[in-house]
């Protein structure tokens, strides 16, 4: 079949597409955004009409693929991995659960943290649900490794998960398709409890899971993506991780590898794997994108027996993403030769673009706010948290995503007045409506401004699930009509929206100041389009 | 063969439509290719990067490695030094001088310029002044690609051919006027040569 060019993301939503799959879910977050967009625009998938809206937040996109799973269909579900704590619960509980139709859980990882507010290692999020990982080295692997997943998901009855990192999500090569495979028929569970976790059910289903464990660890053993490859130095044997194997490769082409090499992409950890490598060398490195799992795996408690380097002892930096010189250094091979970056050379940080709307509304906030001192503002996740930066400098958090609603309440519960929050549209959708609840039941003193840009921004344009309903969701939570304001964030209208602010400051409860005005992009597309 | 070559510049300065167009051009002369992108928080006015390799034998590494890139080709001068320690010793430095301007300590042109002669193997073309004189002002990043043509060992027809599968949609006027400023960045970059 035809070879195609495409990101790490894309195979994995073509590769899916092929091993015939019926809903994917999830909800934006870089580097895993153009997993669903790939699939929103394919022709075959609209042809076959399979599922691909995106979903509030990663939690209901994730039991939105259990249901679709318990009618039989394959099922996968996308996030970044911050996204996989906002669906942690579902994830770990689909474990007892299982699957009827395949699932697998797409987790793009962003170690170095180049668009995320922290790095996390999802593999962890797989062994602690005793759940099966894959973990792609190569844009071929992501798209060959969904039909295994929902292979081993529809065997053993149980989720899959696929992690991947920002490096491979977002780098095109070139892969070959493999025949599709027809989608599922709607068939309902054979067991009708099989998704009934009361105590009693629970209990009996996690002696299940642990009873699995032995033959998902067999399936690791003999998994085509773990490979053990000889090499005559023993002196140092190597395990490379997922897209690390690329790293080390790389670092050889212009000879063999002379070390032996476990290549480690489907976990459970391979454990006899792993020990034939161990007794056959004097020294481990261990190379991981991530989090070291292998690594702490291997050595355990009493692993300083064991003759192991990584990212524990400091041959690898704790933090942050690998590279071919960081693996190069960690072979003990000399640098190539480099320069450095020149004195000259300033950070060119990213900013809000000119004509913003968040630029606006901040303007007027930061007016409104002048004689109370700093420290008032919780913001969130968007391109609005851009406005920390100067000139703006209009707000003081950015914890995680609907946590500006969360904090203004506690932070007046503690005495802060004024207390302001301001979140996204998209935000708002994912993770804002809950706080809110709380905010009108404790009837708190606080103001929340929803920057209603029509759009989620920050990663890429993507449909806001709220557009056209955010003054409605506000006064279904309880929000005085009275004290749902609009206005509109244009230098000409300043003064106008100063006052509207103050005037909601003013008033002892909450208050919701809507700031509606489309992203210069969002305006742009549609007056192309009319 | 074997091309490792980084693509700088600031978001929205139209780097990704380079890549888009070189690639095309190394894989219809039957090359591997690798091209890692900068997607999400990076595009908002920042610094913006894509690694491009391009060769006949199997590339493993997504990200060049640090020292062995060929050529840095970059549509803007500072952002052009940013990647100064990926350039192999024998690379080429190829780079519009002329300079994005929104940070308020942009540095002092004249020692910026002087750093980039400090590159052994450099080319240095006013990019945006050449577009606007061929009265196509969006196409400076087509001139760049032009004054790179020399240093990528791909037929220079695929390069023509990957423009018409870039932007064919947008009409055959939009195509010509790309064709052309990248012709006219070939002209300049084989005079300075
Ligand atoms: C749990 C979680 N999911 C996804 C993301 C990725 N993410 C960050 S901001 C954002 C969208 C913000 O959209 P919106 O609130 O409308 O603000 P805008 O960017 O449009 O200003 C997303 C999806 C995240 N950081 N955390
Ligand atoms: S993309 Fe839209 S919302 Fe984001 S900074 Fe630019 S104008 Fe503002």
């Amino acid at each position: 079949m035809k070879r195609l060019m495409l990101l790490g993301d894309e195979a994995i939503a073509q590769g899916a597409l092929d091993a015939g799959l019926s809903g994917i879910y999830g909800y934006p977050g870089t580097p895993s955004t153009e997993i669903i967009e790939y699939i929103q625009r394919n022709p075959e998938a609209r042809q076959r009409n399979v599922q691909r809206t995106w979903s509030a937040n990663e939690k209901t996109a994730l039991e939105e693929a259990l249901g679709i799973s318990y009618t039989g269909k394959r099922a996968m579900v996308t996030m970044k991995h911050v996204g996989l704590n906002v669906a942690a619960d579902p994830y770990m509980n689909s474990a007892l659960t299982g699957a009827n139709g395949g699932i697998i859980v797409a987790v793009a990882d962003d170690p170095s943290m180049h668009s995320s507010q922290n790095e996390q290692d999802s593999r962890f999020y797989g062994k602690f649900a005793l759940l099966p990982v894959l973990e792609p080295s190569n844009q071929q692997e992501a798209y060959d490794m969904p039909r295994l997943a929902f292979q081993i998901s529809e065997m053993y009855g149980i989720p899959v998960m696929i992690r991947l990192t920002t490096r491979l999500a977002h780098s095109r090569a070139a892969i070959t398709r493999i025949a599709v495979l027809p989608e599922n028929e709607f068939h309902l569970p054979t067991d009708p409890n099989q998704f009934m976790l009361l105590p009693a059910f629970a209990r009996k289903k996690y002696e299940r899971h642990l009873s699995l464990q032995e033959k998902l660890e067999q399936e690791a053993e003999q998994s085509p993506y773990n490979t053990y490859t000889d090499g005559p130095d023993r002196s140092r044997g190597i395990i490379a991780c997922g897209l690390a194997y690329n790293y080390l490769r790389e670092n050889y082409t212009d000879r063999e590898c002379p070390h032996p090499i476990l290549k480690i992409c489907h976990y459970p950890l391979p454990e006899k794997l792993i020990g034939t490598l161990l007794s056959a060398c004097k020294e481990i490195l261990i190379l991981e994108e991530g989090m070291p799992l292998a690594e702490e795996t291997i050595r355990g408690l009493l692993g300083y027996k064991l003759n192991i380097r990584g990212r524990l002892d400091g041959t690898i930096p704790r933090a942050g993403e690998l590279s071919p010189a960081l693996v190069r250094k960690a072979l003990q091979l000399p640098d190539l030769p480099r320069a450095g970056i020149p004195a000259v050379v300033r950070g060119r940080p990213p900013a809000l673009c000119l004509g913003c709307p968040h630029a606006d509304t901040y303007k007027a906030l930061k007016s409104a706010l002048k004689d109370y001192g700093q420290g008032h503002v919780f913001s969130d996740i968007g391109c609005y948290t851009l406005g920390f930066l100067p000139p703006h400098q209009a707000i003081n958090t950015c914890v995680d995503m609907g946590a500006s609603i969360s904090m203004a309440v506690g932070a007046a519960d503690g005495g802060l007045f004024p207390a302001i929050a301001v979140i996204g549209d998209s935000t708002f959708g994912h993770s804002g409506m809950t706080p809110l609840l709380d905010a009108v039941v404790k009837k708190s003193n606080v103001v929340i401004v929803i920057l209603d840009n029509a759009t989620t921004a920050m990663t890429g344009m993507q449909d806001s699930q709220v557009e056209g309903r955010v003054e409605q969701i506000c006064q279904g939570i309880g929000v005085e009509q009275e004290h749902i304001r609009i206005i509109n964030p244009l230098e000409r209208y300043l003064n106008e929206n100063v006052s509207t602010f103050k005037e909601e400051i003013a008033y002892p409860g909450v208050s919701v100041v809507i700031a509606r005005r489309p992203c210069i992009h969002v305006y742009a597309r549609k007056r192309g389009r009319s | 063969m074997k091309k490792d070559i980084i693509l700088a510049g600031v978001g929205g300065q139209g780097i990704l439509s380079i890549a888009a167009i070189i690639g095309f051009g190394a894989v219809e002369s039957g090359f591997q290719l690798k091209q890692a992108e900068v997607h999400g928080m990076s595009q908002r006015g920042g610094d913006v990067q894509s690694h491009l390799r391009i060769s006949d034998r199997t590339i493993y590494s997504d990200l060049v490695p640090l020292g062995s890139a060929d050529l840095i080709l970059s549509v803007e001068p500072m952002e052009a030094l940013r990647y100064k320690p990926y350039l192999s010793e024998s690379g080429w430095l190829v780079t519009n001088i002329h300079p994005f301007l929104n940070i308020s300590d942009y540095p002092d042109m004249e020692e910026l310029m002087k750093e980039i002669r400090i590159v052994p193997h450099h080319i240095t073309l006013d990019a945006n002044q050449i577009s606007k004189e061929l009265q196509a002002p969006r196409s400076m990043n087509m001139v760049m690609l032009g004054a790179a043509a020399p240093f990528l060992d791909i037929d220079y027809r695929k390069l023509q051919d990957g423009i018409r599968f870039v932007f064919g949609r947008k009409g055959e006027e939009i195509v010509e006027m790309n064709l052309r400023a990248m012709a006219a960045g070939k002209k300049q970059a084989e005079q300075e040569l």
